[in-house]
């Protein structure tokens, strides 16, 4: 962290950054090249997340194309944070992070590669805390080589 | 280079639904191409969603979000005529950016 401040800084001060990068999450690169959901789950801080029925995750049972799996996650859990998503049996599990501020609600919603059957984990941050459903999505034609 | 975006907003009870669709390969760097070479990685990395130039959603992705990426979200307290933006930066530096007002 204090690392990222004085990078940042650095840069701004360099002016290389635009309001808008400068505003910007730096990207999870540990996370998002770690190969199991356990080290992706320690780089986004988790450690003993709450299973919460406050979170909707709303996927076909049975993709058919593992290239384009419609996926939304609704979380009704108070001063939700962010969400993100894991795909626990793809290659790099991490999927995505998405963080929510200045009235967006607790809803996302996107389509993801999947490689084979696998569990689609939904991770919340409210609070400070964090909270986690699974959903198993099972795929008939991967999506990874495509 | 990056493609058009689609991008639409519209009010739904007192909130703007906003479904955008980026046009972009989002390259794994684990497909092989008709010679059998692997296909470089190449995917949105950042998105960044603002309403009347305040950021509500602030995105990290892998390039596990399938390709020509969708995207639907919710801004509570928006009204009609609001300006909603997009703008995303993929692994090569490469930008684009969408705007649209809310309708009713």
């Amino acid at each position: 962290m204090v690392k990222f401040l004085m990078a940042s800084s650095a840069l701004a001060a360099a002016g290389l950054l635009g309001m808008r990068s400068a505003i910007a999450a730096v990207w999870n690169k540990t996370g998002f090249e770690s190969k199991t959901t356990a080290e992706a789950l320690k780089t986004l801080g988790v450690s003993g997340a709450t299973v919460s029925r406050e979170i909707q995750i709303t996927a076909p049972e049975i993709a058919e194309n593992g290239a384009q799996v419609p996926v939304t996650v609704t979380s009704k859990i108070p001063n939700t944070q962010s969400i993100s998503i894991v795909v626990d049996k793809n290659p790099f599990p991490l999927s995505c992070t998405f963080e929510f501020s200045n009235g967006a609600e607790s809803y996302i919603s996107t389509r993801l590669k999947m490689g084979q059957t696998s569990n689609v984990i939904a991770l919340i941050k409210a609070d400070g805390k964090f909270f986690t459903a699974a959903k198993e999505i099972k795929v008939t034609i991967g999506g990874c080589g495509g | 280079m990056a493609e058009p975006m689609k991008i639409r907003a519209k009010m739904e009870g007192d909130a703007a639904d906003v479904k955008v669709l980026m046009s972009h390969p989002m390259e794994t760097g684990q497909r092989k191409n008709e010679k059998s070479e692997l296909v470089p990685v190449h995917f949105i990395q950042s998105v960044i969603a603002t309403h009347n130039g305040k950021t509500v959603l602030d995105i990290q992705w892998s390039q596990s979000i399938a390709r020509n990426p969708f995207l639907g979200f919710r801004v509570k307290g928006a009204k009609a005529g609001d300006k909603v933006t997009i703008s995303w930066t993929d692994t090569t530096g490469d930008k684009s950016s969408i705007d649209t007002t809310v309708a009713a």
